[in-house]
């Protein structure tokens, strides 16, 4: 290894940035078999992930046109995960480049994970390395991952004998259960199901899902009240 | 999935992302807004998981479908990788189908 790339990899927020890409990369394997098995095209995927580059949007929209859902149902759910893109976005106000263009392309690097690892850090510099490390190093294996899970589920064959359907709620559920630890998002997410298992039978498909966002806002109205 | 379908999603998902980083300094969030911008992805997931699991066209069932995502959940439990965790639910799934 070259001098300057040990001096480089020293650094344990280089280091975390990077892996956690690579880390990502797998579940972008899984969001190419996924697509493809549920009728998206190859290449419509592949373009969701450079485009799109949010992954709980991503499998929602495909989720809901998986199973029957209206096109404006499945962009109503994929927005709605979406929006907390735009909390982050103000937060990360601090590292975002003056110039016009890399503002455009820093903006899209803007999600979960490297907001996170940006907010972890103690000083600026480090601040804005995290975050531009860490939303790369996602960005290029998210969509290596998309491109090579796209290739390999072109070859599974029929999705629904190999249970493929499965995948969706399940993989929801994993992205979930982190958010349960916190009192005001676990009870969110129960109000959230409870107007969903309600309104299944009483309304048109993809409604249910717009309608679980009830649980955002009631779980804020009690925070609110509480304090 | 249509062009245009995914043409909205792209255009969507940038508009929150951009919309942040030019209103920001001139806009700040309330509590509540940050709040409710933060409860909004559980509360959607959770909804997104029952629908998803549930609903057989319209009404509430139990299937083989159901089954992969309850042993999926005992594996997320189990704090089995995600890749570990779909395996799991797509397999169960599948097995009960092949009975």
């Amino acid at each position: 290894m070259g001098e300057r790339l040990k001096a480089f990899w020293s650094r344990q927020h280089r280091r975390d940035g990077f892996l956690l890409g690579l880390a990502v990369g797998t579940f972008g394997v899984t969001f190419g078999v996924l697509s493809v098995s549920a009728g998206v095209s190859g290449l419509q995927a592949v373009m969701m992930s450079l485009l799109m580059f949010t992954g709980a949007s991503q499998f929602a929209a495909v989720g809901v046109v998986s199973t029957g859902g209206d096109p404006m149902s499945a962009l109503g759910a994929a927005l709605l995960l979406a929006a907390r893109n735009g909390a982050y976005a103000l937060s990360m106000s601090q590292v975002m480049p003056s110039g016009r263009g890399s503002r455009l392309i820093a903006a899209q690097l803007i999600i979960d994970e490297s907001t996170a690892m940006a907010e972890a850090q103690d000083n600026l510099g480090e601040v804005r390395e995290a975050f531009w490390i860490t939303g790369l190093s996602v960005f290029f294996f998210w969509n290596l991952g998309t491109l090579i899970g796209v290739l390999v589920g072109g070859v599974v064959g029929d999705p629904f004998a190999w249970g493929l359907d499965a995948a969706f709620p399940a993989g929801f559920l994993a992205l979930l259960v982190p958010h349960l630890k916190d009192r005001n998002k676990r009870r969110a997410a129960v109000i959230g199901a409870v107007a969903a298992v309600v309104t299944v039978p009483l309304l048109p498909a993809g409604f249910p899902v717009l309608l679980a966002a009830l649980g955002a806002v009631i779980a804020t109205r009690v925070k609110g009240r509480n304090g | 999935m249509t062009w245009w379908l995914l043409a909205g999603l792209a255009a969507g998902c940038y508009f929150f992302k951009i919309g942040g980083v030019l209103t920001a300094g001139k806009l700040r969030l309330s509590g509540p807004g940050q709040s409710f911008l933060a409860y909004l992805t559980p509360a959607v997931l959770s909804g997104l998981i029952i629908v998803q699991t549930f609903d057989g066209g319209g009404r509430l069932t139990i299937s083989a479908l159901t089954a992969g995502v309850a042993t999926g959940a005992v594996a997320t439990w189990m704090k089995a990788p995600l890749p570990v965790v779909l395996l799991v639910a797509s397999a169960t799934t599948a097995l009960i189908r092949l009975l």
